[in-house]
């Protein structure tokens, strides 16, 4: 057939360029920054102006920023324009090696086209080492997490001793600009913002946990199946709308709401509280909780449940004796899954909780989470190397490894659950 | 039956019945919370898809002739004079800035679009409908608050009466928002809208689902029908579906230390952001394909096998197509997710302020669910009601995606 053939061609002319321009890419605006600091002046690379190289490298793109460079005084305009011709040499000569390359593939293997080629088997190998590309995609990213996580960690940790960050007791991460000014250092004791974090968790389980129980005890046991039907789906919907409405009702209406309802009892509750956030995030995952557990109680099998009913237990006792505890794993896989959504979840704590890094149990007061000191730390402009910014990824690393180990655990005791009944 | 026993028996139909109410009032309050939060967005929102404006008497004082180019025009000082024409008894000039600030100060840009499109208006006097600021605007919504002393108030004596004295004149009208559903973001809540967000949002799902479906699909393939069982795939595997728990916001850490530090793209760019998503959206997209994979059949893979097809021919000229509804059904699905999601997309900077209609996907854009994270921020008052509409305008979109995915399912899906 000779559409293979030409697929064949076509592949070889195509795929191997591609690369080459996505990894040219890649590196460019490295191979820039190499450029520049050659042509910059020993004093600013030592001064370490990150800012600089980083506006000089927007030259690539346009001529006009040669002349802001040029009049910072950093370049002479005959320095800026070798320099700029020097990136050009660098980026045509990129690109002519990817023309020529892909030219050159093209007619090798075009010339190897004959009758007695079997094309078709040659383009289905390809095929199958592109879909195996594609799928390390999702094992890269993986790496792509842990690796950057861990990479800018240990440089956080050179600026921050590991203990303080786990035990310390005082979370303010407000560096001063100055290097002279007072508290210029700043404290990233992490405890404060790891209870304001379960603390929330918890609200959000007392919540979600038990309405999420029952809910899917309701539809898996009891409701008629034209009521599942409608009411199942509906639940979903509370997963599916987006967090950030969900935080905006809980700061717009229910901080607002508690609090008015704390003060006529005669309590201080700020409006951005622990309770407010938890509350609505309980609510967001309640669908989480319903629809796993719903669907493990009705994969117990029937014959569990028959026996209990005839020898005369009612219904609720046969849920409560017999099917729940037979579906207690996969129970518990749903809730640690739900936990490590809440951990997890970022908008309703941002808008909802507050900034205020309190050690506190207290669900009236403002608290702090994980997500959302990443969040206050990494919006805005940011200095490069700060020990601010990389506290962040130090919290992400945190973040990523419990919300790891809760969805293996919960994965394992699904799956084991599955296994003794299916 | 003794006392004793019909007792018990009581005791037990009561825990059955209270058992079942636990259910259905769980239910019922999960259900009416959804309700709760949906109805309380749309009354909020009401107030934001209007704007109270005015008829102005407007003079152009130029002939035809001299504004061969209207751009030359000072549009804000024409708009002062016939504002100022209102209150002839305002002299001084703290007593003009007070009586201006009552109108939009987008007002002079409108009066150009409208003069550049309506040449023959020059030197006549005309009727231009000009918009209320966010304070005067709410002070014909709701009033004012009558509990607040006159120095706490967003507007004083003087500026209510004005505004009492306009409505009088039967000029000011409440009309629907133009600006709403055509602007990008401004610091004036009556400018204001969220197109660009809109666009910022559309062009980020563009990137993503380029990205997603290709590879998302051929790893379900590969993972599918090629894989061999060994160690290799299984690490992959599990990969895959602890991906699809991780939190949101690693993604963009992810983002921000490798699309933007390490491969040095631009920030806030839809570009950056549709690749963060993409990787987020990848393990929902590889999951549903797998399932409609499995879902087909083993003897029509079987049947082709037998009639001598390769194993690439069976999937592209079986598999494929019979699973496709599946597929495109979950890519929806996980489209979906990934244009509700906001917390990553803070962290590469599409949180920025951005006034334009993003024009390319390396412009600095941000997305419909950030642009209501800026808005809830915001402190003035009008920004409650605008953050509400643009959340139902966010809902409403999700509602269509949606609804184009199960109607795709129900109409194209293959019964075996």
């Amino acid at each position: 057939m000779p559409r293979y053939h030409g697929f064949y061609v076509f592949f070889w002319a195509v795929f191997p360029a591609l690369i080459c321009l996505l990894i040219f890419l890649a590196i460019e605006s490295h191979i820039q920054n190499a450029l520049i600091t050659n042509y910059l002046p020993k004093s600013v690379i030592l001064m370490g102006q990150d800012e600089i190289i980083y506006s000089i490298r927007e030259l690539g793109n346009n001529l006009g920023n040669l002349k802001s460079i040029i009049s910072l005084g950093i370049l002479t305009s005959n320095e800026a324009e070798s320099l700029y011709s020097d990136y050009l040499i660098f980026r045509y000569s990129c690109l002519a090696f990817i023309c020529i390359l892909s030219l050159g593939l093209a007619i090798n293997f075009g010339n190897r086209l004959s009758l007695r080629f079997d094309a078709r088997r040659s383009v289905e190998k390809i095929l199958r080492f592109i879909f195996f590309t594609f799928s390390t995609v999702a094992v890269l990213t993986t790496f792509g997490i842990i690796l950057s996580l861990i990479f800018e960690t240990v440089r956080f940790f050179s600026h921050v001793s590991f203990f303080e960050f786990l035990f310390g007791t005082h979370w303010s991460p407000q560096t001063a600009i100055r290097e002279d000014q007072i508290g210029s250092s700043g404290s990233f004791g992490a405890v404060p913002v790891f209870t304001g974090t379960l603390l929330i968790t918890f609200i959000a389980m007392i919540i979600a946990a038990p309405l999420g129980l029952f809910s899917a005890i309701y539809l898996s046991q009891y409701a008629k199946p034209g009521v599942r039907n409608y009411f199942k789906p509906i639940l979903e919907i509370l997963a599916g709308i987006p967090t950030v409405v969900y935080g905006f009702f809980a700061a717009l209406s229910v901080g607002p709401l508690i609090r008015s309802i704390g003060q006529s009892v005669g309590l201080t509750v700020s409006t951005e509280s622990a309770l407010a956030a938890g509350l609505i995030m309980g609510i967001m995952i309640i669908p989480y909780v319903s629809s796993l557990s719903d669907d493990v109680m009705s994969a117990v099998p029937e014959n569990l449940r028959d026996a209990s009913l005839a020898l005369g237990a009612t219904k609720s006792e046969t849920i409560r004796r017999v099917i729940f505890p037979a579906a207690l794993p996969g129970i518990v896989g749903a809730l640690l899954l739900a936990i490590s959504r809440a951990i997890g979840e970022t908008m309703i704590v941002v808008m909802a909780a507050g900034l205020a890094a309190n050690l506190t149990v207290n669900p009236f007061s403002a608290v702090t989470t994980v997500t959302v000191q990443i969040v206050t730390l990494l919006v805005g402009d940011q200095e490069f190397d700060s020990p601010k910014t990389l506290a962040a990824f130090a919290l992400g690393l945190v973040l990523f490894f419990i919300t790891l180990i809760l969805n293996i655990i919960s994965m394992v005791t699904v799956r084991k659950y599955r296994d003794r009944y299916e | 039956m003794n006392s004793r026993q019909k007792k018990l028996t009581l005791k037990r139909r009561f825990a059955e019945k209270r058992f079942r109410y636990y259910g259905l009032v769980s239910l019922f309050l999960a259900t009416s919370m959804l309700f709760i939060i949906i109805f309380s967005m749309m009354y909020r929102a009401v107030p934001a898809f209007t704007n109270y404006g005015m008829n102005l008497e407007i003079n152009l004082p130029i002939s035809e002739s001299e504004i061969s180019d209207p751009q030359d025009l000072n549009y804000r000082r024409i708009i002062n004079k016939s504002i100022l024409s209102l209150a002839p008894d305002c002299i001084d000039r703290s007593c003009k800035r007070e009586l201006a600030r009552l109108f939009s100060s987008g007002a002079s840009y409108d009066l150009r679009e409208y003069i550049e499109k309506n040449s023959s208006y020059t030197n006549k006097t005309f009727s231009f409908f000009i918009l209320f600021s966010d304070d005067a605007d709410l002070f014909y919504k709701f009033g004012i608050d009558k509990n607040l002393e006159e120095e706490e108030r967003r507007l004083d004596d003087r500026e209510v009466r004005w505004l009492q004295q306009f409505q009088k004149t039967g000029k000011v009208e409440n009309r629907i928002s133009k600006n709403m559903f055509l602007n990008g973001d401004s610091r004036e809540p009556e400018i204001a809208g969220v197109l660009g967000a809109v666009v910022g949002s559309l062009y980020t799902i563009l990137i993503t689902l380029l990205i997603s479906f290709p590879i998302g699909v051929s790893t379900a393939i590969y993972l599918e029908n090629f894989a061999v069982k060994n160690r290799i795939t299984d690490f992959i595997e599990v990969n895959i579906n602890n991906l699809a728990a991780v939190p949101s916001i690693i993604f963009g850490l992810l983002g921000l230390a490798l699309f933007i530090n390490f491969f040095g793209m631009p920030r806030s760019a839809p570009l950056v952001g549709g690749c963060v998503l993409s990787l987020m959206t990848l393990p929902t997209i590889i999951i549903t394909t797998r399932a409609s994979l499995q879902a087909v059949p083993p003897s029509i893979r079987e049947a082709a096998l037998a009639m001598g097809a390769s194993e690439m021919q069976v999937v592209f000229h079986h598999l494929l197509p019979a699973s496709l509804p599946g597929i495109f059904t979950g890519t929806i699905i996980g489209l979906s997710r990934a244009f509700g999601e906001s917390a990553p997309l803070l962290l590469i900077g599409m949180v920025a302020f951005v006034v334009d209609i993003p024009g390319s996907i390396t412009d600095p854009a941000t997305a419909l669910p950030v642009q209501i994270y800026i808005w809830a921020d915001s402190p003035e008052r009008a920004f409650v009601a605008k953050t509400s509409a643009a959340t139902l305008v966010l809902i409403l979109l999700l509602v269509l995606i949606n609804l184009a995915a199960v109607i795709m399912r129900k109409r194209y899906e293959l019964k075996w």
